[in-house]
């Protein structure tokens, strides 16, 4: 059976800049920061970060109450993203609603907040009945996913995957993989989180956490940069609306990148640390699904979180792929990291590099750590015309994904 | 609280969790209908009414009975006329 061909014809984003790709884009071409001070982190003992990239300007009333109320904040980011990468896409309602669009979307956790606002209310007086009907629909691990489905009258096939950092990623290439064989022509594919302090806690108990640029948040997080110290949790969301090639033909739609290759490899070295040498495996199976070698990647845009350990792994692991010959930067010196969100946003973001025919730098890196530099870092806004990137992403629990995207070509 | 308050009451607790433009508060509106309220509309309606008037409707038969705003109202008007008859 022949594989079909998978090109991206809509894109949705929800980020700390606020409301669309090309809001993305605006704030990553001036070197802007999501990056804010958040005061009631203070109020936590124990939390030593206190910043944070927040989603702003989001208005969930323009999602009937129907919907929203089996949605928390995560489902909001993820619908009206997913609505806005039908809308660019240009989907008919019958070719949403007919079975042949299906949706993989996930996010890290359920909802932590709505979560915690069950748990406060319950522990009051080991009580449920104050439940409200829509609490398990905001806390399921399917929550953003269904959501979407339900919002849009979508019927074809809903898979939520959950690989904390990667899953956005993830959830493209499981798209991809789905409309490559067939079994959809459309998928929307991405990632959700919403912040809540058990994030930031997460990381900040490891140690990997920025603290030291709590008076000046723009200043974090620092990829690959030798002041680095560690990660600024965001929340948003990234929406990719994906289709068979046939189909994007067929209907005249514009396309805007192809998605030529995907992997994910699992890394049992350890729950938490990466592995610099899983991470060029990873990479590599990337390329080999590709059918190209490492000369065929003219950009790279990194996972790098700003984590002392993380950074230097990913700058091994593309040295040991790549030499030093590809341009490579990380957007969460802008954005922090959005958790599910960041592969998706991330991915947008260098599909519009494609187009535009430029490369985005890394917001902060100001003096490269001398155990990254063996990469070529891409040090400021460059016009450059590229046709190939590979997109990272690696995940708390071991699981590593690299997708390769590639300028449309018939 | 008179059946008047008790009706305000209501009509206001419900209008807004479900987001219904109060002038469409009219007792002879059915539920699923005209309001727009589905099953798990229903749970949390339940909640509502036993958060606004402190009483625990849930295992009370009478509730599968209503079908309108005015049913409701006659409900938690009957429910607050019993609790405030029995001795204490």
């Amino acid at each position: 059976m022949p594989l079909k061909r998978v090109v991206i014809t809509g894109m949705g984003a929800l980020s700390p800049f606020g409301r669309g790709v090309d809001t993305l884009m605006n704030a990553l071409l001036l070197g802007e920061s999501g990056v804010r001070i958040l005061p009631e982190l203070a109020d936590i003992r124990g939390i030593r970060t206190r910043v944070a990239a927040l989603v702003p300007g989001v208005d969930p009333g323009e999602i009937p109450r129907k919907y929203r109320r089996s949605m928390s904040a995560m489902s909001v980011f993820a619908a009206l993203a997913a609505g806005d990468a039908i809308a660019q896409a240009g989907l008919s309602g019958e070719q949403v609603r007919g079975g042949r669009l299906g949706v993989s979307i996930g996010s890290t956790i359920g909802s932590p907040r709505t979560t915690q606002a069950f748990f406060d209310d319950f522990r009051t007086d080991n009580s449920v009945e104050r439940m409200k009907s829509g609490v398990f629909f905001h806390i399921m691990n399917h929550s953003c996913a269904a959501n979407v489905t339900h919002m849009f009258g979508i019927t074809g096939r809903t898979v939520a995957p959950a690989a904390a950092c990667s899953t956005g990623s993830l959830a493209v290439g499981y798209g991809a993989e789905m409309i490559s064989m067939g079994k959809q022509d459309f998928m929307l594919c991405g990632g959700a989180d919403e912040f809540h302090p058990l994030t930031a806690a997460t990381f900040d108990i490891m140690n990997a956490a920025s603290t030291r640029f709590n008076e000046s948040p723009g200043r974090t997080p620092r990829p690959f940069d030798r002041d680095r110290d560690g990660v600024v949790c965001a929340e948003g969301s990234g929406i990719l609306l994906l289709e068979s090639l046939d189909s994007a033909l067929r209907r005249d739609a514009e396309i805007l990148a192809e998605i030529v290759g995907f992997a994910s490899t699992s890394d049992p070295e350890s729950i938490a640390n990466p592995n610099a040498a899983n991470i060029a495996h990873c990479m590599r199976q990337a390329l080999l699904d590709a059918g190209i070698g490492p000369a065929g990647i003219d950009y790279l845009n990194a996972h790098a979180t700003g984590t002392e350990l993380g950074d230097i792994a990913e700058s091994e692991a593309i040295r040991s792929v790549f030499g030093d010959r590809v341009p490579t930067s990380s957007l969460k010196g802008n954005l922090g990291h959005a958790m599910a969100a960041s592969g998706a946003l991330e991915l947008e973001a260098s599909v519009e590099m494609l187009r535009r025919e430029i490369l985005l730098p890394t917001h902060n890196l100001d003096h490269v750590d001398p155990l990254c530099a063996s990469v070529t870092h891409v040090r400021g806004v460059t016009r450059r015309r590229v046709d190939t990137v590979m997109k990272n992403n690696f995940a708390l629990g071991g699981v590593n994904s690299s997708l390769i995207i590639r300028r449309f070509r018939r | 609280m008179t059946n008047k308050e008790i009706i305000e009451r209501i009509d206001r607790s419900i209008a807004e969790e479900f987001e219904i433009d109060p002038e469409e508060m009219k007792p002879e509106k059915t539920l699923f209908l005209d309001l727009g309220l589905d099953s798990l509309d229903i749970v949390d309606l339940v909640i509502v009414l036993e958060t606004a008037f402190r009483f625990k409707i849930r295992e009370e038969e009478g509730i599968r009975k209503i079908r309108t705003l005015g049913d409701i109202h006659a409900f938690v008007i009957q429910k607050k006329n019993e609790l405030e008859s029995i001795p204490r």
